[in-house]
């Protein structure tokens, strides 16, 4: 027998991970974890709305032609797609928060939970109220 | 001595955050990106919203907006790139980018509305 036995070679008590691999894409495997990524992905348009609203503000503060200016810049074609798209993302976020807000406050009432469904149409009714005094300020010709 | 975290200020930021966006920036969005733009209702003048724009609480308003909507972009994309790409070699860069981003954007905010004239 010419074979020669290495001895073997392992960091004594020194299990190996098992780790099983995940793919980079793996939140395209289902609905619900597209939906998850999708509401993160919110954010994205929420930061992209200030820059918006921020450029709105430099306007107005540099004169008129300046506005006009940002003004146009908001009818091209491009900024109003993104737009769009932006405002489907703004109000999936507004959804998905306002349907999770019973989870995140347990209100109480003479020692009795107040029910789901009434914490979020509290939430809902907000944003309706809220939305009406914004554009009540806003609308004006 | 336990080492303090600061992710319960982060995570309050952005679930206020979370709560202002819910509520006012689909409708400022609507009238902003697209129904002004579109003619779909006539748009304000310049001379109305500058002199809307001067009232201190209505930019106390705008600065809330951009500051609590930018720190709750950070806190919830700084998890989406932990999560969805799996790059936890990159996570303090991701931090330092996110809560960067957030706090220039606060600054920029608190300049223009500080300056407005």
């Amino acid at each position: 027998m010419t074979e020669t036995r290495q001895p073997a070679r392992y960091t004594e008590y020194h299990p190996r991970w098992y780790r099983s691999h995940v793919s980079t894409w793996w939140w395209l495997a289902r609905w619900p974890y597209l939906k998850f990524i999708l509401r993160e992905i919110s954010s994205v348009f929420v930061a992209w709305f200030v820059v918006v609203l921020l450029l709105q503000i430099r306007a107005l503060s540099r004169g008129s032609e300046a506005y006009a200016a940002f003004e146009r810049w908001l009818q091209n074609p491009l900024i109003v797609l993104l737009n769009l798209i932006t405002l489907f993302f703004v109000a999936f976020h507004a959804v998905t928060w306002f349907n999770v807000a019973p989870r995140a406050m347990a209100v109480r009432f003479r020692g009795k939970r107040v029910p789901d469904l009434w914490i979020v149409g509290a939430n809902y009714a907000a944003w309706a109220a809220v939305s009406l005094v914004l554009a009540w300020f806003l609308v004006r010709s | 001595m336990a080492k303090q975290s600061n992710e319960p200020v982060l995570w309050a930021l952005f679930s206020a955050g979370g709560v202002f966006a819910a509520l006012v920036i689909p409708v400022h969005l609507f009238l902003l990106g697209l129904a002004f733009p579109l003619g779909w209702i006539p748009a304000p003048g310049y001379e109305y919203l500058h002199a809307l724009v001067r009232l201190p609480l209505a930019r106390l308003y705008v600065f809330s907006l951009c500051f609590l909507a930018l720190f709750h972009w950070a806190h919830r994309f700084r998890y989406t790139l932990y999560d969805g790409l799996q790059i936890k070699h990159l996570n303090e860069l991701i931090f330092f980018c996110c809560y960067g981003g957030a706090i220039l954007g606060t600054v920029w905010a608190g300049y223009l509305l500080w300056n407005f004239r």
